[in-house]
């Protein structure tokens, strides 16, 4: 009780840099809990992000190319492929179900796909789960120029159910390139929290045949979304289009493509870690620096301590105990400056990729860092410990008579 | 029967040039418990030196302080400090009030290092200084006369065998001096420790029944003196 209760009034009685230096642990505090939660919870989401795929079948050329234009909807199309592709593959007994997409509009900068139906009535984006349409609407008529919209598209362009729009051309919004064609949204979909929110589908005729685009490739596809019936499928579908062909492109598994990706930028993740760690020292250093500034200050009340009978230990708990203090308060307010850091960038990501981060998911880094931090700080608080160890009892009770 | 016994204690400290310098040379002195004794001494006579002494707060070269049955020269620092907690109160000419505790707990903290500390004691403390109503406050919301009392109150929070007044007076009025001396002369008495009090204040050392010249007892200062 006596500790904490010297520790309190210290901390009252220098309460400036107090807050100051657990502001400073809460910023390095909050910007490890970001680094480590954001890197893996985007790591683990963005591999298991599949929507309900597992295989996608393209033109010859990069596995990551062809998932990201055609799973997370971002990056251009490698090259078409034929319909016929598409029949083959759909035919193909490993196969449990093929939809063919076809991508090169846009309305106001989101993604128009042209895609068959069964995307709507056979795929699970997640086990149980397929994509629903909601509030009054209905999936598209692929005869009639009609528009399914993502719940984020709906949101951020104030889309609903009988709203129109015309198509732009292009995977970049550029209002110069106007379509034609008037397309009516039928339908928005429920949030799925995949990268299928920031997109709007429309029939894949539809897509195929917009006026200015080539008559020639009026049947050709981007890519088609295979659901295999086993992994052995995998394997055989593999072999067969990127070992033994030469023509197509098979993306298998979509996972391990996604894997490969933060794999290669995985210097990067090592260099914010770096730069946490370091945020961290200096935060922890500037505990270090606060208390031992004020030392001097200190000194005559250590030496009233002393003198009321406070061992030396004791003076050196509470110097390492105020540390601990302003450092835990510090990593109280860093769960405040993890929530605004994750809240803007899961908002960025979510905007760009599609894909939900939760800020409220646990990581073994909202134990460890705060211990980390502490125990950080315990080791700082040993400098200004050991000063206020050696202090001079009798030289600082003035005045001597 | 001798609370305190002192003989043969010597302490000196180092001159800017090297020289050992004697400031306290006491061959014998003794302090019966209840005992109330005032000692006199100028300025730079070594009366703090010599409570630093018998506090434990320094460390004498040689010689002996026997406080009851605890021969204090003897003593790691940990275990004088112990002895300093639960043996001793300290009344200081500043008063070395904590000032960013309040009241009270400048009195918890007097008892906080030796025995359990109890909030209701301290508060008695506080009401028998006549500070009932200052519990709350801080060293510097208080008049010097009343930091002096709540001073007197941690002293005798542990309920020391011992309590050591260095110039407690000094910094007082005349009329807050009569109290403060009052109050620490009777608190004492009633708590039943023994009280050693240095003062070059005559009208402080006129108050005791037992006054002793410190010229008398600390033979370094007469020597340094006939030099």
């Amino acid at each position: 009780m006596t500790l904490w209760l010297i520790v309190r009034r210290s901390l009252r009685q220098h309460l400036l840099s107090t807050f100051i230096t657990s502001m400073s642990i809460a910023l390095a505090g909050g910007l490890c809990l970001s680094v480590w939660t954001i890197k893996d919870q985007a790591n683990a989401t963005f591999t298991g992000v599949d929507s309900g795929f597992d295989a996608v079948l393209g033109a010859r050329g990069s596995k990551l190319q062809l998932v990201l234009n055609s799973i997370f909807h971002v990056e251009a199309s490698a090259g078409n492929l034929a319909w016929e592709d598409y029949t083959d593959i759909k035919a193909n007994p490993s196969v449990a179900a093929a939809v063919p997409i076809a991508v090169g509009d846009n309305f106001r900068g989101y993604r128009l796909v042209g895609v068959s139906t069964n995307l709507f009535t056979e795929i699970e984006y997640k086990p149980g789960q397929r994509f629903e349409v909601y509030g009054g609407g209905r999936v598209f008529d692929p005869s009639r120029r009609e528009a399914v919209v993502g719940s984020f598209v709906a949101q951020k362009l104030g889309l609903g159910v009988g709203d129109t729009f015309h198509p732009y051309h292009g995977l970049i919004f550029d209002e110069k390139k106007q379509h034609a064609e008037t397309y009516v949204v039928v339908g928005v979909l429920r949030p799925s929290n995949t990268p299928s929110d920031r997109v709007i589908w429309i029939p894949l005729a539809g897509l195929q045949r917009m006026s200015g685009h080539d008559p020639k490739t009026a049947t050709d596809l981007s890519a088609v979304l295979v659901k295999l019936r086993s992994a052995q499928a995998g394997f055989r579908l593999d072999l067969l289009y990127n070992k033994q062909g030469n023509r197509l492109t098979m993306a298998w598994p979509i996972g391990q493509i996604m894997a490969q990706l933060f794999s290669k930028i995985s210097w990067f993740d090592r260099v914010l870690e770096l730069i946490a760690y370091l945020v961290a020292v200096v935060a922890v250093g500037s505990v270090l620096a606060s208390i031992y500034n004020s030392m001097n200050e200190r000194r005559r009340d250590i030496a009233i301590l002393r003198a009321l009978g406070a061992r030396r230990r004791t003076i050196v708990g509470t110097i390492i105990l105020e540390t601990v203090a302003i450092s835990a308060f510090g990593m109280v307010l860093a769960f405040g400056v993890y929530f605004a850091i994750f809240t803007l960038v899961a908002s960025v990501i979510r905007a760009e990729m599609g894909v939900v981060l939760v800020a409220t998911q646990w990581h073994p880094v909202m134990l460890w860092a705060p211990g980390l931090m502490i125990a950080l700080s315990a080791v700082a608080g040993l400098v200004p410990a050991f000063k206020a160890y050696r202090t001079n009892v009798a030289d600082h009770l003035v005045p001597v008579s | 029967m001798s609370l305190l016994n002192i003989s043969e204690l010597k302490k000196s400290f180092l001159s800017p040039g090297g020289e050992a310098h004697a400031v306290v040379d006491v061959p014998s002195f003794s302090l019966g418990e209840k005992e109330q004794v005032a000692l006199s001494g100028e300025s730079g006579s070594g009366k703090t030196t010599f409570l630093n002494l018998i506090a434990g707060i320094i460390r004498a070269d040689s010689g002996s302080i026997r406080i009851g049955e605890t021969e204090l020269t003897s003593l790691k620092e940990s275990k004088r400090d112990r002895v300093r907690a639960s043996e001793i109160g300290y009344i200081f000419q500043t008063f070395n009030l904590l000032q960013g505790f309040t009241c009270l707990e400048n009195v918890l903290l007097g008892m906080s290092f030796g025995a359990k500390a109890d909030r209701d004691v301290a508060k008695k403390l506080l009401e028998r200084v006549g500070l009932s109503d200052r519990m709350s406050h801080f060293p510097r919301q208080l008049s010097t006369g009343q930091q002096q009392r709540v001073a007197v109150a941690r002293a005798l929070a542990s309920r020391p065998r011992l309590v050591l007044a260095d110039e407690p007076t000094g910094n007082l009025d005349h009329q807050n001096a009569r109290d403060a001396l009052a109050l620490i002369r009777e608190t004492c008495d009633e708590t039943g420790a023994a009280l050693l009090l240095v003062s070059h204040d005559r009208a402080v050392l006129e108050a005791f029944e037992v006054c002793r010249d410190l010229k008398e007892i600390n033979i370094a200062r007469r020597e340094e003196a006939a030099v």
